[in-house]
């Protein structure tokens, strides 16, 4: 008895003395971060529309434009105008006399039939012909390739057990696993509206993966990782602030 | 001989500690106040209390990493970034200042990809 309270008491000093000792302190920041480009020109924002392909589970360009114009409408001070998404494949085959598809089957698979579609955006005449109807907005559009992926190999996941003694312990365990999933690459474009000039862009790069017998709509899988990009298409055009901790030393 | 050897050293530990503990404390007494600006948000005061304390004391490796965290608050990145290496250089092995660095890196290189284009 006389053992276990000198243990006790021991251990009751040593944490008193730990916590005394203490010299570091975790603090909440906001670290803030500039916008990208100077949108002060502008009081309004047109999302015009996107090259888009891939995948046919879903309309790339219609469901970017929907959700970009309400994001910008909620997150920044910009006006959005209501209009239409272009269709902006449409209107490069239109040009190119291209004839469309017999088939519904999207007309960009891969990035290199994008690359044939991209000069659209260096097209300043049409970007300032498409703003002049709209008194000279910032124009964002781009390009949105959602395509479906699978990868196969060794993938290590976390596994929780309880050792000899009872503690909860985290081993890494290895197996090949075969997963599928969704990959989207959008690059987004802001134009002057006033002169049709690209004044910035920014492409980016995100994949879902899932175990293969998972089942995960195309559309749910595309508002993941849009969920992952727009902090980063949202800063271009405000300030923003990133939350985390630091740690402050005496 | 042994005995001037031993007079200069003691001399010599007479003069400088005291005057490096003094420095020190002073910084440290710096640094303290800081932390508790830092605390209240008030990172402007905080950052320019951990300027003088650095400037009393530069080989304190703490008082570099909050300032560092300062200026990282206060938007001033370069400065941050210069802060958090020279903290890193007088303290290598302190995790608490690389975990900082680490998280302030993926904000600094993100800023400075973006002034690329």
């Amino acid at each position: 008895m006389t053992a276990r309270t000198a243990v006790a008491i021991s251990s009751a000093v040593a944490a008193l003395a730990t916590v005394g000792c203490l010299n570091f302190y975790e603090i909440p920041v906001e670290t803030p971060i500039h916008a990208k480009l100077d949108s002060s020109p502008f009081q309004r924002v047109l999302v015009a529309g996107f090259l888009s392909g891939g995948s046919k589970s879903i309309d790339p360009n219609t469901e970017t434009a929907r959700l970009l114009r309400s994001q910008l409408r909620t997150k920044s001070q910009m006006r959005v105008i209501d209009a239409d998404a272009i269709s902006l494949v449409d209107e490069v085959d239109k040009r190119n006399g291209t004839a469309p598809p017999p088939s519904d089957e999207p007309r960009i698979m891969t990035e290199k039939d994008l690359e044939s579609y991209e000069s659209i955006f260096t097209d300043a005449a049409f970007w300032k012909k498409l703003g002049e109807e709209y008194q000279g907005p910032l124009i964002v559009t781009g390009s949105v390739l959602f395509t479906e992926v699978s990868k196969q190999g060794m993938v290590s996941r976390p596994v929780s057990s309880v050792d000899q003694y009872g503690r909860p312990t985290v081993n890494e365990v290895r197996n090949f696993s075969s997963m599928k999933g969704f990959a989207l690459a959008p690059k987004f474009v802001f134009i002057d509206g006033r002169t049709g000039a690209v004044l910035y862009s920014e492409s980016f790069h995100e994949e879902a993966l899932y175990q293969e017998s998972q089942t995960t709509p195309a559309l749910s899988s595309y508002f993941e990782l849009m969920d992952k990009l727009l902090p980063g298409f949202l800063n271009t055009l405000s300030s923003q602030k990133i939350r985390g901790t630091r740690i402050l030393l005496k | 001989m042994k005995t001037r050897i031993w007079l200069v050293t003691a001399l010599a530990f007479a003069l400088t500690s005291p005057v490096f503990a003094d420095k020190r404390g002073d910084a440290k007494a710096r640094v303290e106040f800081g932390i508790i600006a830092a605390q209240k948000g008030l990172w402007t005061e905080a950052t320019s209390v951990w300027e003088r304390a650095v400037q009393i004391d530069d080989s304190y490796g703490q008082a570099w990493n909050n300032l560092a965290v300062g200026y990282e608050q206060l938007g001033k990145f370069d400065q941050a970034r210069k802060a958090y290496e020279k903290a890193l250089e007088l303290e290598p092995g302190n995790n608490f200042i690389r975990n900082n660095y680490d998280q302030f890196r993926e904000i600094y290189d993100r800023q400075n990809r973006r002034r690329d284009k």
